[in-house]
């Protein structure tokens, strides 16, 4: 029989996030695809997690998904793994589906596999490719205990429609009410950027190499020059240089842009995992051990407040 | 703080009905960022190389001993780790934490996030706490599962990637880091909070601080005596392998040619 894999869809109003879409296009060439949609406009999310591999999607509507942190959620899906009883759940690696997965699996007693960036099926079940020290090796994992639950890196797969349909099932969990206790009281939008990290050609990131705050004017000019937007690293956004939107990485955006260009950071994996699948990385750093320079397809070993005021004049050059 | 004018948090918390909270607050010892890590031959993350505390947890300390000053209380610090570990708590301690627990056990070594959380959930399940901190995810592990398995166990809430954090009358309110801004999320205590290390700057150790943490408690304890049954493994790695290169890179050590090479590969890119 055919391995039955779940995926749990993070939804706004009825659009599915882009990484529902990324792990759905995986998950149909490895076996049944179903989705759960949670919340307001869960139903109508339905057809366009049809469009890309879902057979089913279990869709509920109850407001306290949207309103309360993780337990609804954890409340909905524990019901429905008792009902169908899936192999593999894969989870895309955002805030919310983070909690939910964690609380998820405490309650049925199994593991979660994080950071995932590849699954195969193969005659003996699944095994989730998870990176290790700033992705220079590899770990071919398998969880022993079922339902497999994976939360999956964003941008591990190219999202694209099979032009399947779902057969959309609204349902009307009971879900108790001593799940209401995380309350969202307000959300706030900060100002948008000039040109969208997640969706830049070209990034321009800067870590503690960088010296001091100021000198991110630097990466400024020369993400402007480029139609490029400015990223960071978390040990310099935790020193509060720059705000969070700008942080690439496991926690931050996951970006895979045309160019990126690393001023002044070493490459934790904390940080590479959001910035690997770049087409040309160039690296600048003064140590020439540092580990982003064994993924960079440029390493310049320098400091970079030397090289940047001269990258620029040579940009500006070269655009005439 | 509901009905506390700005500025007046402070004598507000002294007037709450109860006004004593006791935090515990996760530590780990991780390897040192700047040494490169590696695996044992059995596939767990090498623990020699581990000297130092945690940086995301001193977050964690700060925002609780910053929360005890305003009112009156208690900052716990929990490990779990070999015997090394307590050198984590020891730090932490000297920060300005009253006290340490220290879960060690053989069957540990190696522990998933799953057995990590109901040995913690043991621990936490005796202290009676308010709230746990712990830092959204460890410099190591990076898996973040650990505090969502913990308020699971535990049968709390969770506020998570708390950017901002203030507790008034039994409620914890926190600001939720998103990708495009953040969320003012609320819960009833004891609720599980994971915090990133916006939320406060860690202070250095005074020299007093460090001499006073000598004498201060830390107890150990191991799975039997928290009733933990270490039951097998959720997981298992099949293989380790080197990632393939990408395309060997070029490096070059600047000599005053760096920014012309690189223009000529944003050219190829099509970028310029």
């Amino acid at each position: 029989m055919a391995a039955s894999i779940w995926v749990y869809a993070d939804q706004v109003d009825g659009r599915p996030a882009p990484i529902a879409l990324e792990v759905l296009t995986k998950a149909r060439e490895m076996g049944e695809v179903d989705a759960v949609a949670l919340g307001p406009g869960a139903a109508a999310a339905g057809p366009e997690l049809g469009r890309h591999g879902a057979a089913t999607v279990y869709a509920d509507e109850g407001s306290d998904y949207r309103e309360f942190l993780a337990e609804p959620a954890t409340e909905a899906l524990a019901q429905l793994v008792a009902l169908h009883g899936p192999d593999l759940m894969l989870f895309g690696a955002t805030n919310d589906s983070r909690d939910v997965a964690g609380r998820l699996a405490a309650r049925l007693g199994v593991g979660v596999i994080a950071n995932a960036v590849d699954i195969d099926a193969g005659p003996d079940g699944f095994q989730i490719t998870v990176p290790y020290f700033g992705g220079t090796q590899l770990a071919r994992v398998r969880g022993l205990k079922s339902p497999i639950i994976v939360l999956v890196r964003p941008k591990s797969f190219d999202a694209s429609p099979s032009g399947g349909s779902a057969s959309v099932k609204v349902m009307n969990l009971n879900v108790n009410p001593g799940s209401r206790r995380a309350r969202i009281t307000q959300r706030v939008e900060a100002a948008s950027e000039k040109v969208s990290l997640e969706s830049a050609r070209v990034v321009v990131s800067g870590g503690r190499g960088m010296g001091v705050a100021e000198n991110f004017t630097l990466l400024d000019q020369l993400a402007d020059q480029l139609g490029g937007a400015v990223g960071a690293s978390r040990a310099v956004v935790d020193a509060g240089w720059v705000p969070y939107s700008t942080q690439v990485g496991q926690t931050g955006q996951t970006v895979r842009p045309a160019v990126y260009i690393a001023c002044g950071i070493s490459g934790a994996m904390q940080h590479t995992v959001g910035m690997k699948h770049s087409k040309l990385i160039i690296a600048i750093n003064k140590d020439a051990d540092a580990p982003i320079m064994k993924l960079a397809d440029l390493g310049v070993v320098g400091d970079a407040l030397e090289i940047l005021p001269k990258l620029i004049a040579a940009v500006a050059a070269a655009r005439g | 703080m509901s009905g506390c004018p700005p500025g007046l948090q402070v004598r507000c918390l002294k007037l709450a009905p109860r006004n004593t909270l006791k935090i515990v607050v996760t530590v780990k010892q991780v390897p040192d960022p700047n040494v490169p890590g590696h695996l044992e031959s059995d596939n767990t993350l090498a623990r020699d190389g581990e000297v130092t505390l945690d940086s995301g947890d001193e977050s964690g300390i700060e925002i609780a001993l910053r929360i005890k000053e305003l009112g009156e209380g208690e900052v716990v610090l929990l490990s779990m780790g070999p015997a090394g570990a307590r050198d984590a708590i020891r730090k932490g301690l000297s920060m300005g934490a009253d006290r340490g627990i220290l879960i060690t056990d053989p069957n540990l070594a190696g522990a998933d996030a799953l057995l990590t959380a109901r040995a913690l959930a043991a621990a936490v399940a005796i202290e009676q706490p308010d709230l746990v901190v712990c830092a959204t995810e460890s410099y190591d592990g990076s898996s973040g599962m650990v505090p969502p398995m913990l308020a699971e166990l535990l049968g709390w809430p969770q506020l998570t990637f708390a950017k901002s954090l203030e507790i008034a009358d039994q409620i914890a309110r926190v600001h939720r880091q998103t990708d495009t801004g953040y969320q003012v999320v609320e819960a009833p205590m004891p609720v599980v909070v994971t915090v990133t290390a916006a939320i406060a700057e860690p202070r250095y150790a005074s020299l007093r601080g460090i001499m006073a943490a000598r004498n201060k408690e830390v107890k150990q304890f191991n799975l039997t005596e928290l009733g933990v049954d270490p039951t097998g493994p959720v997981e298992s790695i099949d293989r380790v392998e080197l990632a393939p290169p990408r395309s060997p890179g070029e490096i070059m050590v600047e000599n005053g040619t760096a920014a012309d090479r690189i223009v000529a590969l944003l050219r190829g890119a099509k970028v310029v």
